[in-house]
């Protein structure tokens, strides 16, 4: 079963090493060679961490200011963030400079390749290098082997990649490591020379292989790691005028590592050191100041939480009602309230805007699909949004307690998302404050009513006859 | 302070001028601008005290019921009140008609149930339309938020009722102690805690609803209050099964009132009103249906009406007849003849299977012993079992002192209102001593003829102490209390100590009242407020541990199991596997059908791979058992396991009680009987316990809930695995194999 997709790669390798001498052709691409490529792949959790550094070399004749970045088809829908950074300045005086990166297609691309344009700062001329930090998240890219396993079993994973890096250009030096999450390592690839030292991998060093070179490789190790995957994340925040932020955040959660097989024995799992590969605590950095939070489900509170607070942030440790084991899930939902003047600022054409953080506050999960709503006080208007990266927009309408109007929901959705998607974002909109009393009033004019009315009806005779 | 005067001039003008005031103007223009101002006319003082002390009793009804909520959190609790608040989210979801015509196949499996045809809807309806009350005002409230607090809310109603009740059977300072006895009464408290989700918390508020407006109705001989009543009538019925209880007592006071010589025309109107418009009300709720003129249960009242008509036509006789001795005749043959009709009418509908017999819940009421020899199901819950005295006494304290005293000055003022409450609170409480949970329906009864102690005692008492300067203040007192017969204090004025005894005993009777606020706080903080769900104990540094391990478990069956698993287990945990793991049951606490629960009761009492082949039959997939051994938690199935031999071996006589026990006694250890050791019952409850070590000093494999080693320490599963045990191994689920391949 296994074997099927490992030959297909294979094949799909061999095509492109066959494909190569059709991309010759292409033009541009001729320019830039890269002098030296180091790659260190960081598969220690679930999530994926790749540090490429790149030093590019311009051998044409005329400036470039652009540099492609290849992915197999099959890796490419798995990255969940691309990150690329010029390095200026020797040694001591090193700083990283964010570069814009985006998707790009070319016509010609072999085997159906993707490709991601870093377009640099200056135009790189002739005979010029450039250093180029390139950092990709890679999610679900870890396939349990075997795929069912029992309570006592550790989990093992296979990691599949090349061993020389997808590049549409020429690499004169390059090296690959891999670094695992312990020195247990089933079966590993070799792709000569390939060292192993303690808990890393090395592939490499490999001179001058032309563009496009593709070997595959195959890792197979143990990783414990809790696979938190959060299959839906839909948060809510809701601002009130009145000086406080509500947030609310329905969480489901899974296990994405091996399926848990046969029994689950609470004698095992309270005595021996059994069920390695389940996780119970999750942890969720919440803003400093947090107030009346609270951890439930559909059917009730969960008892099993602490919460440690410090001027600098909050730490809310959570347990599932029950053990995690590969394949169950649990659905919760967290709320916390937040003053309201750690994230409501005034901008200067006097429009409100919310500043807040993006992404999933719990420590180490992926998040597939996640939804953020910021409900806007009722009466606001022209709603906008700033986000770092690409979302899905949309608006809705929310009623709560005394809407008449309904409030205006700004919709964000993203999917794969990260820990590195933790960073800030803006709502802004335009809010008269006249609106915040319009329910206080509603309400005092009902009890107004309500009194009027018994000092009416005490003061009048209904009666028809006397 | 400078303006006030005025403006109270001002409205005090006006007002004069709206309403036809007893007093001339220019008078009410002095005392308004003399100093005392602010004084009120004793009416409207009277007026201002009742109305506070009823909105603080209002109160009080609501917040002593929240102690659950402070203590644990906003939660449904113990059993039924999870189908209760199952099928309300269902009919706020999915409307009323889709509600209606529900087909749960989620329980009974492979059954299935009829929602619609077999539930009061009452309850749901009720609670339904407070929500969308609130949500069309706006309030964004959780239809759960409503569940919980719809019990608490209904109890600050009756306390309402129980001041209306109370002033037309006595007066209104009886009305308001009525009122603040019952709001924090533990035996009404017991089922109307905020989320104690359950019939009962809205039919006790329908219970007396409907006495109070039939008392009015026959006090009145209004043709509108028995409508009301009627109504009231209806709304109990679509509320608790309870309702049978009116549909007797109604006809049984007629008939005290019928011979003792009490008919009017009063109670005419409000019986025939009240008894033909209940009844073609009641027959809209599809459970109830034609039960009015074709169950057994239900032929009093029809007897008694047609026993009015006779009583009608014969008064109508006896005005044309002058002639005594022909009168006297006539009386004869018509009572003769419809005393056989009767009789013949109902031997006939019995016989011929029209009219129902009276069904065994009803026997077991009239018979504490009914249920133990023929119906074990109903025998095996412990709110069917007759009452001890300490309950009394828990749930009522004062009030079981006072009832007495109530019932005499009852008969010392005897009028058709008193009777009807000495009659309810008669028979209320000989129920409530067959049964605990019967307790509930005798607490309105007791409250209010407690109050009536209460209240006459007082008012005499005070009467006394305010002898001396009563001259002077006649009209005052008199104002304030409408009552007539209690002012004989007057008579022995003479006696010297008579004022200072007064003060003492007044004394004493705070004492008493006092203390009864004590204990009904203690009781419904200490006893009545626990969710059962969710158990509490203290740790060894005194610290609350939390056991969560229903929830646990139920939760970890939605979530980790597939949509279409059915799980067997015991009824009792039935509605709550349904309702919070979202799984098919094979019995639930409806115990509709006797069968099949013993089918369950016979697997879990047989050898595992007989109970295997009963199980692939009812295409079990998981079996869940409940068990304390770890935490010592008493009510587990392993206590609950004689009952199911019980109730198995009444359908299958394979399964013998004796089997089960040593010398007549149940025991887990190794003197126990051969087959309690190899049943699946307890190979479930006791799978690795032996491995375990519960509490240090004690060998492993020690059963913490009874005190005793295991005595069948190795158990072995061969048909079942063990798919999930809670934290406390309070819940274990097993799951049920696949068969395996034939060769």
């Amino acid at each position: 079963m296994e074997a099927l997709p490992s030959l297909a790669r294979l094949l799909l390798a061999l095509t492109i090493f066959s494909s190569l001498s059709l991309l010759a052709c292409s033009s541009s691409l001729q320019d830039l060679q890269i002098a030296n490529a180091e790659r260190r792949i960081d598969v220690t959790s679930h999530i994926i961490k790749v540090f490429l550094t790149l030093k590019v070399e311009n051998t044409g004749t005329s400036p470039v200011s652009e540099v492609l970045l290849a992915f197999p088809p099959t890796q490419v829908d798995h990255i969940a963030s691309l990150k690329a950074a010029v390095t200026i300045g020797k040694k001591k005086k090193k700083s990283y400079v964010p570069l814009e990166v985006n998707p790009t297609e070319l016509p010609d691309a072999p085997n159906g390749t993707k490709y991601f344009k870093i377009l640099l700062l200056n135009p790189l001329s002739a005979g010029e290098t450039a250093t180029l930090e390139v950092l990709y998240i890679l999610t679900h890219s870890l396939e349990p082997f075997p795929a069912e396993i029992s309570q006592s079993e550790s989990q093992l994973v296979y990691y599949r990649d090349s061993a020389i890096i997808l590049s549409p250009y020429y690499i004169k030096q390059q090296t690959t490591f891999i670094r695992t999450p312990s020195t247990k390592v089933e079966s590993f690839t070799r792709v000569e020379p390939t060292t192993r030292a303690g808990t890393e991998l090395k592939y490499g060093p490999y001179k001058d292989r032309p563009a496009y070179s593709y070997s595959p490789v195959l890792v197979h190790f143990e990783n414990n790691s809790p696979f938190a995957v959060v299959e839906e994340l839909v948060r809510e925040v809701e601002i009130s005028h009145w000086g406080s932020l509500q947030i609310t955040e329905h969480y489901t959660l899974a296990h994405a590592g091996a399926r848990h097989k046969g029994v689950f024995s609470r004698v095992d799992y309270q005595g021996r050191s059994s069920g390695v590969s389940s996780f119970k605590h999750l942890l969720a950095r919440l803003p400093p100041r947090v107030h009346s939070v609270f951890y439930r489900d559909q059917i009730g509170n969960i008892s099993s939480s602490h919460l440690r607070t410090d001027y600098r942030r909050t730490d809310l440790e959570i347990e599932p009602r029950y053990p995690l084991f590969g394949g169950w899930k649990a659905t919760f939902l967290i709320g916390y309230g937040l003053p309201l003047q750690d994230f409501l600022f005034e901008s200067p054409d006097g429009r409100r805007y919310l500043n807040f953080t993006f992404g999933c506050p719990l420590a180490d999960t992926v998040v597939d699909k996640l939804t953020l709503k910021v409900v806007l006080p009722e009466g606001s208007k022209d709603p906008s949004a700033v986000v770092p990266f690409t979302v899905q927009q949309h608006l809705e309408t929310k009623y709560s307690y005394l809407d008449v109007v309904g409030r205006t929901v700004v919709v964000l959705e993203k999917k794969n998302v990260v820990p590195e998607h933790n960073s800030p974002f803006q709502v802004y909109y335009s809010f008269n404050p006249v609106f915040m009393l319009a329910e206080p009033l509603m309400l005092i004019s009902v009890f107004f009513f309500l009194f009027m009315a018994s000092v009416a009806y005490l003061h009048v005779d209904f009666s028809i006859s006397k | 302070m400078v303006g006030k005067p005025i403006s109270e001039h001002v409205n005090g003008g006006t007002n004069t001028s709206k309403t036809t005031s007893p007093k001339p103007f220019s008078s009410d223009l002095l005392s308004n601008l003399s100093f005392k101002t602010l004084k009120l006319k004793t009416k409207q003082q009277e007026l201002l005290i009742r109305v506070s002390i009823l909105c603080l009793v209002y109160v009080l009804a609501f917040i002593t019921r929240l102690f659950s909520v402070l203590r644990y959190e906003s939660m449904i609790h113990e059993f039924d009140p999870y189908f209760n608040y199952r099928t309300t989210l269902y009919l706020t979801e999915k409307g009323f008609y889709e509600f209606w015509n529900w087909f749960d196949s989620e329980s009974w499996y492979p059954l299935g149930r009829i929602i619609g045809g077999t539930l009061y809807p009452g309850l749901m309806v009720t609670a339904a339309l407070i929500y969308w009350a609130l949500r069309f005002l706006r309030f964004a409230v959780h239809i759960r938020e409503v569940c919980v607090l719809t019990a608490p809310f209904f109890a600050s109603n009756t306390t309402i009722v129980a001041y209306l009740f109370g002033k037309e059977i006595w007066d209104t300072g009886a009305g308001l102690v009525a009122a603040a006895l019952i709001a924090i009464c533990p035996g009404y408290i017991s089922r109307s805690v905020a989320g104690s989700y359950d019939n009962e918390g809205v039919a006790i508020f329908a219970l007396l609803l409907t006495f109070y407006l039939f008392v009015k109705a026959v006090n009145t001989g209004s043709l509108a209050w028995s409508l009301a009543s009627a109504f009231g009538y209806f709304y109990m019925v679509s509320a608790w099964g309870g309702y049978v209880f009116i549909i007797n007592l109604v006809p049984l006071y007629v008939l005290v009132l019928l011979i003792t010589g009490r008919y009017s025309m009063r109670l005419y109107v409000a019986y025939n009103c009240m008894y033909i418009v209940g009844m073609l009300l009641a027959m809209q709720i599809r459970f109830v249906g034609f039960q009015h003129v074709q169950s057994g249960e239900h032929m009093a009242a029809m007897g008694v009406f047609f026993l009015m008509q006779v009583f009608y036509f014969l008064d109508w006789v006896k005005h044309l007849l002058s002639d005594t001795k022909m009168f006297q005749a006539f009386l004869r043959i018509t009572v003769t003849c419809a005393v056989g009709v009767g009789a013949v009418a109902l031997g006939l509908g019995t016989a011929s299977g029209y009219i129902s017999p009276w069904t065994g819940r009803f026997y077991s009421l009239l018979d504490p012993t009914y249920a133990k020899d023929h119906i074990p199901i109903i025998a095996s819950v412990s709110e069917h079992q007759p009452t001890a005295w300490s309950s009394f006494m828990f749930d009522f304290h004062i009030l079981l002192f006072l009832f007495p005293a109530g019932l005499y000055f009852c008969f010392k003022r005897l009028s058709d209102a008193t009777i009807f409450i000495v009659m309810y609170g008669l028979t209320s409480m000989y129920f409530a001593g067959v049964m605990v949970r019967l307790i509930l329906v005798a607490t309105p009864a007791v409250c209010l003829i407690s109050a009536i102690a209460v209240s006459a005692t007082i008012k005499n008492l005070t009467q006394l102490v305010r002898a001396k300067d009563k001259v002077p203040q006649t009209g005052s007192t008199k104002g304030a209390s409408s009552a007539k017969g209690s002012s004989k204090g007057s008579i022995d004025q003479s006696q010297p100590f008579q004022k200072n005894g007064a003060i003492a005993l007044l004394f004493g009777a705070f004492y008493l009242l006092s203390k009864y606020a004590t204990h009904c706080t203690w009781v419904t903080s200490e006893a009545y407020s626990s969710p059962s769900i969710v158990l509490a104990a203290r740790g060894a540094h005194g610290n609350r541990v939390i056991f969560d391990d229903y929830r646990e478990a139920y939760f970890w069956l939605r979530q980790n199991t597939p949509p279409d698993a059915k799980v067997m287990s015991w009824w009792d945990y039935g509605y709550q596997i349904t309702a919070m793991g979202n799984r098919t049951v094979i019995v639930d606490n409806n115990t509709w059908n006797n069968t099949h629960i013993a089918t369950v009761g016979r697997a879990m009492s047989s050898y595992e791979d007989e109970a295997y082949d009963i199980m692939r039959s009812l295409d079990v997939d998981y079996v869940l058992v409940v068990f304390g051994g770890v935490t010592g938690y008493s009510s587990d199935d392993i206590n609950k396991f004689l009952w199911m031999v019980r109730i198995g071996g009444g359908v299958f006589p394979v399964i013998k009680e004796p089997d089960y026990l040593v010398n007549g006694e149940y025991r887990v250890d190794k003197g126990a009987a051969p087959k309690m050791l190899n049943c699946l019952m307890y190979k479930l409850s006791y799978y690795r316990f032996g491995e375990l070590t519960t509490e240090y000093g004690k060998p492993p494999g020690y059963d913490r809930a009874r005190g005793v080693e295991i005595g069948n320490k190795d158990v072995k599963l061969e048909y079942l695995e063990e798919a999930f045990t809670t934290s406390n191994w309070i819940v274990r689920i097993y799951k049920v194999k696949p068969p395996n391949n034939r060769w």
